[in-house]
């Protein structure tokens, strides 16, 4: 399929625009933006940075006022991504601590033990958005996000494979919500093939949408 | 700022949202003219200094927009698994919370959906919304969940769907009513 797009101009500008649309709507790239990277583990909705070299705010009810030169600030990734810009006239950008050398060497020792979750939930969505700042110690980070997840999948793997039927709660309990995602596709095949194997798979069974909705009090329904 | 977005972007899609959402557009439309005035002096009063401030009031301005609009597809992606899932007739309760513009959207899908399913399969079409799971005989086993009433069977003969009660049907008349949640499939 990507080969013939490429075959013709105009179908490849289509196929770019649709690749970065559906990125750009996709809810968990957006929520990604949005969180928490302290580690008091809040889920609130600001991200720690940075210091501001010249903001200048007149006083608007959304967010703080008039911050002074020089000062530091927690600000969400989208708006601190929106303001920045290549000579720093805005402001800069202090990396959270979890991506700076002391935790780097941490992972690189055993990526296992960490729990990610806690470490802001969005750890490598977070992470990879953050390369955008151009720091210096850009290479290392994204070589870090890499080997910390190649030293954690086989892990995440085997475990989703082998948990039926039972409480997950302990082995998703220090993943990041990536590394979630890919457990809970693990458990769904476990769960198609083991469904398959007992005869269900041609079981025709109830819309799940209108289950869930079903369960929620209203007043209206079809008998 | 941020957190009436933040609610409905986790917020289910069955929830009324519209009062958050007209919150938002008010929001983004006062961001927008206060911008206005200041590229405005900015421009003719030579105040470079409200440039970042134009700044964050754009990225606030963008971020409105990515959310509203990642919502409201959203939205739209369910709307479109209810016709795959549930059936061509959505029961009123799920209607009463869609917008008319969301319904005109289901309809027209709808279309879309029946154009294409008559032009496969020959002469007659081809209903590709059912045996989405493969069948292994022609005649199935259900459960009635609920009263339905009567249901008339191909042959012109009718069953009375009781709750509890168990029949012997033909899989393609039982396949939307167990997806409905009204039968359920008994496997033997």
């Amino acid at each position: 399929r990507f080969i013939f797009l490429f075959r013709n101009n105009t179908l490849k500008l289509v196929f770019l625009l649709f690749y970065k649309w559906r990125h750009y709507l996709r809810l968990s790239s957006i929520v990604g933006k949005d969180l928490v990277l302290s580690h008091t583990g809040k889920q609130e909705t600001c991200c720690p940075y940075l210091i501001g070299l010249s903001f200048i705010f007149p006083c608007r009810p959304f967010l703080f006022q008039d911050p002074i030169k020089g000062s530091k600030l927690e600000l969400p990734l989208w708006l601190a991504k929106g303001l920045f810009d290549n000579k720093r006239r805005i402001l800069s950008v202090e990396l959270p601590k979890i991506y700076q050398e002391g935790w780097r060497t941490v992972f690189s020792a055993d990526a296992n033990v960490v729990d990610l979750h806690k470490m802001g939930p969005h750890f490598y969505g977070f992470g990879s958005q953050l390369l955008h700042f151009d720091s210096p110690e850009n290479a290392d980070i994204s070589q870090s996000l890499l080997q910390t997840f190649i030293g954690r999948f086989r892990r995440i793997m085997d475990s989703s494979q082998n948990a039926y039927n039972e409480d997950t709660s302990a082995l998703v309990a220090r993943l990041d919500e990536m590394e979630r995602g890919l457990f809970q596709t693990g458990q769904k095949g476990l769960n198609d093939f083991q469904g398959w194997e007992k005869g269900q798979a041609s079981q025709i069974t109830a819309s799940s949408l209108v289950q869930n909705y079903k369960k929620r009090k209203f007043t209206d329904m079809e008998d | 700022m941020g957190n009436g977005l933040e609610r409905r972007k986790n917020g289910g899609r069955e929830i009324d949202q519209e009062d958050g959402l007209r919150q938002v557009l008010e929001e983004m439309k006062a961001l927008y003219e206060q911008n206005q005035s200041d590229v405005n002096e900015a421009k003719s009063g030579g105040r470079g200094d409200l440039i970042p401030t134009i700044k964050f009031r754009h990225c606030s301005l963008l971020r409105n927009r990515r959310c509203t609009v990642a919502y409201l597809y959203d939205r739209l992606l369910r709307i479109r698994a209810l016709r795959w899932e549930y059936g061509s007739v959505l029961p009123n309760a799920l209607r009463f919370h869609m917008s008319a513009e969301e319904m005109e959207w289901f309809n027209h899908y709808k279309k879309s959906l029946a154009t294409y399913m008559r032009s496969l399969g020959g002469d007659e079409g081809l209903d590709i919304t059912q045996d989405m799971k493969p069948p292994k005989s022609l005649y199935i086993e259900v459960r009635c969940l609920k009263d339905y009433g009567e249901f008339e069977v191909d042959d012109g003969t009718s069953v009375l769907l009781k709750k509890n009660s168990q029949h012997f049907l033909p899989r393609w008349k039982c396949e939307q009513l167990i997806r409905q949640g009204i039968l359920e499939h008994v496997l033997s």
